[in-house]
This record gives C-alpha cells, structure tokens and sequence, in this order.
C-alpha cells in the first residue's frame, strides 16, 4: 500500500505521525511522572508556536513573500477569541465557548489579512515587508490604547481611558488598554493545541499540494511567466495570505487561553522575528522543518537556562549565517563542488566493490 | 503660537528623519536592499557620542565627527561582511540577514551596555534657547542645530550627487548595475561608498536625535529607523529630495497627532500614513516610475 501512495502523501504522513508520536510520549512521560512543571508549561506555546511556524511559512516559504506582521495577526485573534470565550463563558459550556473563541480569532484574524493584503500584495517584496510590520505596530499601540466595556445599554468603546466609557453602574470592563483582558479562565490544554496544530497542517500540506498551491509556487518562482499562463495573482496570493493569517488568528487563541491575562505588548515586533527565525531555520518553504524547529527553540532555551542572555544574539547570528550559507552564488558553487566530490568517492568505492565481487 | 511651537519641533524631528531617510533611499537606490540595520547604525553612533563626550568629555564636534568614523567602518563592514555574498540572491533572503544584522546589533548593544536607559547630554547644552514674540515662542537650541544640519547635508549631498565623479557612478549604478559595470564602473566600491555616506549621516542624526530626546537604550535606533523608511517611501525611494521632503512631513505629522490626538496613537497614525502612500502613490511624492519588462 505504501508503494501506491504519491509521494507528497507519504510526507504529509510523516509529518503528522512526528506530531502524533510527540504526544504520545508526552503522554507516556507525563504518565510516569517525568515532565518538570516548567516543561508542561512549555506544552500549549509549543503547540501555538508550531501553528505560527507553519503559517508563516506559507507566506514566506510557499508565497514568497516576507511578513514581519505575524505577531499582528496574532494578536488581533488573540483579543477577539478571548473577549468572544470571557462573554461566552458565563453562560455557555466551556468547551462550545472555546471552540467559538476559535472561530472567531480565526475569522477575525482572516478579515485583517484580507485589509492588509488588498492593498499591499499588489506591491513588490520589500513593501510588503514594511507594511506588515507597520501592521504589527498598529495593532500593538492601538490594542495598547483600547478601552472596552460591556453594560446593560450594549458595548462601549473608548481609545482614551475607561471613564470615558460612560458605562452604567453594573458595567464590566472587558478590555483595559495596557492592562488588557484580565481574569480570563485558563482553558488552553495540550489536547486542544495538538488537534489545532494537526488541522492547520493538514489543512496548509493539503493547500500546497492541491493546483492551488501549485499556482502559488508558480508565482513565487516568476510572477511574470506565472501571469502569462493565466494565473490570477492577486487571488492566489491573497488566498495563501488569509489562509496564514487565520491560523496566526487561532494560534493566538491558543496561546491567550493558556494564560490568566492578554496584554497587547506581548505581540510585538520581537515575537514576529522569533517565529520568522523558527521558519528560516527549520527551512524555507519546508512545513516539517517548521514544525520541529518551533517546538525545539520553544524547548530549548527552557533548559539552557545560563545561556538566555545569549539567546538572541544566538538567534541573529543564525539568521545571517544560515542565509549567507544557503543563498550566497559562491557558497551554493562551494557546496556543490564539496557534494560532487563525496558523490564521486563514494562512487569509486561502490565501483571497486562491485569489482571485487565479480572477481 | 502653541501649533506654531507644535509645527516647528514637528520640523526639527523630520530633520532627524530626513537624515536617516537618505541613508535607506541611497542603499535602496544603489543595492536595491532594505537595510533593516541603518537605525541600529544610528544607536551604535549615539554610544560612541554618549561616551566619547558625555563620559569622557571630548569635545562634541570631535565627539561626533569619531562617531561618523566608527558608524562608516560598521557599516561598509556590514555591507562587507553580510550583504556582498548575497548580492546576486532573491530579495528575500537579503531582507532576512539585514533583520538578523539589525537584531545582532541590538543585542550586542544590550549585552556590552545593558538595557538600562542611559540619559543623553544634549550636544548642544551650552547653547541658549531662542526667544521669540516676547518669549511666547521658545525655540530650543537642538531643534535650531537639527534643522541647520540637515539643510547643509541635503545641500551638500545633492551636490556630491551631481557634480563628482563618484556621485555620477552612483546614478549609474542605481540606473542600471549591469550597464555601469561594463562602462567601467567599479559597482562594489560605489556601493561601498553609499552604505559609507549613509552610516556616517546616520551617526549625525543620532547624536541630534538623542539631544532632542535624551534616553539612549540599545532600541533607541529601531523605531525611528522603521519612521525614516516611511518618510524615504513617502517622498520616493531612491530620490535624495524626496528623502528631504519626505522626513519633513512625516516628523510634522507625528508631531501634531501627538499634541492633538493622541500621544499614544501617533505612532499608528504614522504608520497609516504608509498604507495610504503606498495605496494611492506607490511611487511617492517625487519618485520615479520605473515599469516591469519581461
């Protein structure tokens, strides 16, 4: 049966079975009583983390595009899914009030993508780049200045403090500018964040394998040959994009559930280079390198406690290195050459073999 | 007279952002990169003027004038060190090690000078502020230096531009790289010479920045770093005008939103401002438009 698969399933496969079997043994060392509490507490930002890789990926490995806004997208699901599941909560059951605040991170992390992407994605790379980023910022400062508050006449809205919502005595102050969404019940577990992340692959490894997907790679590798066999490059582009942004949305549900309280500052510019760092060094365009680089540099610095202060310098310096080695003209040739002649060795020594045996 | 006030601090910011803005449009220009690293360039600089005058009481034309020397090396050592071997390769990658350059920087800063904000003696201290209109209009000194300085640069460098030799080889290389280097143009030293003459004016604009606002901490340069590209697209990259007018207008915007919105939402506002270019006039105020062939 393994024969017959197509080749692209057979990875999917892999993928996900890499992802089934972490659970399994964290569930079997969870069982024998070998996980340390602050590694547990490491299980949901993994799960969360893994998700933002992987749709970043899409856009920057699969799309072609550079988005510096991640962390934007993040948090525009974030607070949405979080206010949807604190309404929720105190009525409906908990799980259909988080399977909600899924819904609507994603969606409304959608409908962002979908602003920010009309306009820029006409544009070329470098722009790109920019506006997510300016992106990123918006949302920060203005989810830093949001007042909102909820009473008997409906929802206020305010961008300067909470007296001038003018709620009623019975009012509730839902989000507290810099302060943020305060009391949220935790509800993340790492169930929950290990099904989302099995979603979002099969979801984002089905898109690039389908003719979508193969239209967006066609776009990335030329846009212009790409437009000249008839493929509508806005659509694609737009498509590959949203789907991105969603699943930051959903991811950021993900994350702000696992916590007591959501501040806007949390999702800042450093958050997005740290899930672009995941996606360069688990390989561009590579969803599986993704996946295992996010959970790794998640852990990592976990139990490389006396090299934090180093831990970013580190970062940087991958960034440069792993660039300059894999897309630099004369590394590429270097690298070639240094294969060529392995291959070659190992070839003279497969010849002298086979001459043995015949002799 | 209080938005007057208002307008002219508006003004002396968008001098600061002018000067940095010519560092991108030139590297944007000539490399065809964004160099993510030109504001934490400026915050290198600000170091050195922090310490060489405000520790070690150096002068404070020599203090900035060793400032522009070391901010020169560091940057034609970047552009040596990270982006040369990537000359050739998809813009992609190029804007991802300029980020890890960026953040190399700060980090470096951070572990070298820690994270503690280190407050910034003006460098124009001994100086008086100018007193207007029966003292309802004060003008302080930094804001009088900013505006000079950034006028006598733009002057100069538009001129280097247009009248040297080396100023033709670099419209050259920003018009047409393959075409000058096979009219003999040497395309690595004139790149070289831009990230050069971008580095050292942004060593000019951080000690003028950090003299307006004196807290100096390893993130100083990232903000109006990202401001200044605005303003460089705003006014159209790669044109040295441009940069001017650009700088100017955003430093004018910030400036009033801040008094008159909000303080907090100046930042988005200005960030706004990029969207809306770049959706009715990608090009900017006075760029050219430069169509895609097959």
């Amino acid at each position: 049966m393994l024969k017959n698969m197509k080749k692209s399933t057979k990875s999917n496969l892999i993928t996900l079975g890499i992802v089934v079997g972490f659970y399994v043994l964290i569930q079997i060392l969870g069982a024998v009583g070998a996980l340390t509490n602050s590694f547990s507490g490491q299980l949901v930002p993994i799960c969360a983390y893994v998700i933002l890789a992987v749709s970043l990926n899409l856009t920057v490995g699969i799309l072609g595009e550079l988005s510096l806004g991640h962390a934007g997208f993040m948090s525009v699901g974030a607070f949405s899914g979080t206010l949807a599941y604190v309404v929720l909560s105190e009525n409906a059951p908990q799980p259909l009030a988080m399977l909600v605040a899924f819904v609507v991170g994603g969606v409304v992390a959608g409908l962002f993508g979908v602003l920010v992407g009309i306009p820029v994605l006409r544009l070329s790379g470098d722009y790109l780049a920019i506006v997510t980023l300016a992106f990123g910022e918006i949302v920060k400062n203005v989810m830093n200045a949001c007042y909102l508050g909820l009473d008997s006449h409906g929802l206020h809205f305010s961008l300067k403090d909470t007296a001038s919502l003018n709620m009623e005595v019975d009012g509730k102050v839902l989000i507290n500018g810099a302060m943020g969404i305060t009391g949220i019940k935790k509800a993340s577990t790492f169930a929950v964040g290990i099904v989302l992340v099995i979603i979002t692959l099969l979801v984002i490894l089905n898109l690039v394998n389908s003719r979508a997907g193969r239209a967006i790679k066609a776009i990335r590798d030329n846009e212009i040959a790409a437009r000249s066999v008839g493929i509508p490059i806005t659509k694609y582009k737009l498509m590959a994009f949203v789907t991105s942004a969603v699943f930051a949305g959903i991811a950021g549900v993900l994350y702000a559930l696992n916590y007591s309280s959501l501040v806007a500052k949390k999702f800042d510019y450093n958050t997005s280079i740290l899930i672009l760092v995941f996606v360069v060094l688990g390989g561009i365009g590579n969803l599986r390198g993704s996946v295992i680089a996010a959970a790794v540099l998640t852990v990592l610095p976990e139990l490389l406690r006396s090299m934090n202060d180093y831990r970013m310098l580190i970062y940087a310096i991958v960034l440069i290195v792993v660039m300059i080695f894999n897309q630099s003209p004369e590394m590429i040739a270097l690298r070639k050459r240094l294969t060529a002649r392995f291959r070659k060795e190992g070839a003279d020594k497969k010849d002298a073999k086979e001459k043995k045996g015949v002799a | 007279m209080q938005f007057l006030s208002y307008l002219i601090n508006g003004i002396s910011l968008g001098s600061v952002y002018a000067l940095i803005a010519l560092g991108y449009t030139m590297v944007y220009g000539i490399a065809k990169m964004l160099n993510f690293a030109h504001g934490d360039v400026i915050m290198i600089g600000s170091y050195v003027v922090f310490f060489a005058f405000g520790s070690a009481g150096m002068n404070p034309v020599l203090a900035i004038v060793l400032s522009m020397v070391v901010c020169t090396v560091l940057g034609v050592t970047i552009e040596r060190v990270a982006y040369r071997p990537l000359r050739e390769a998809p813009s992609l990658a190029v804007l991802i090690t300029a980020i890890g350059v960026s953040y190399l920087l700060q980090q470096v800063a951070q572990l070298a000078w820690s994270s503690n904000p280190k407050s910034f003696t003006s460098v124009v201290s001994g100086m008086k502020p100018i007193s207007l209109f029966d003292g309802q209009l004060t003008i302080s000194a930094e804001t009088v230096v900013t505006i000079i300085a950034c006028v006598i640069i733009m002057v100069a460098l538009i001129w280097f531009v247009n009248h040297t030799s080396a100023g033709h080889a670099m419209q050259a290389v920003s018009e047409d790289r393959g075409a000058a280097q096979l009219m003999g143009v040497n395309v690595n030293a004139t790149i070289s010479l831009t990230f050069a003459i971008g580095s050292a004016l942004a060593a000019v604009a951080g000690a003028l920045l950090c003299s307006s606002y004196p807290t100096l901490q390893p993130t100083t340069g990232a903000m109006p770093g990202i401001k200044a590209f605005v303003a460089a697209v705003f006014g159209g990259i790669g044109s040295i005008p441009g940069a001017f007018l650009g700088g100017i207008l955003l430093g004018i915007i910030e400036n009033l939103s801040k008094a008159y919105i909000s303080t907090q939402l100046s930042d988005a506002i200005v960030f706004l401002v990029l969207v809306v270019v770049l959706i009715v006039k990608p090009t900017g105020l006075l760029g050219k438009k430069v169509n895609v062939k097959v």
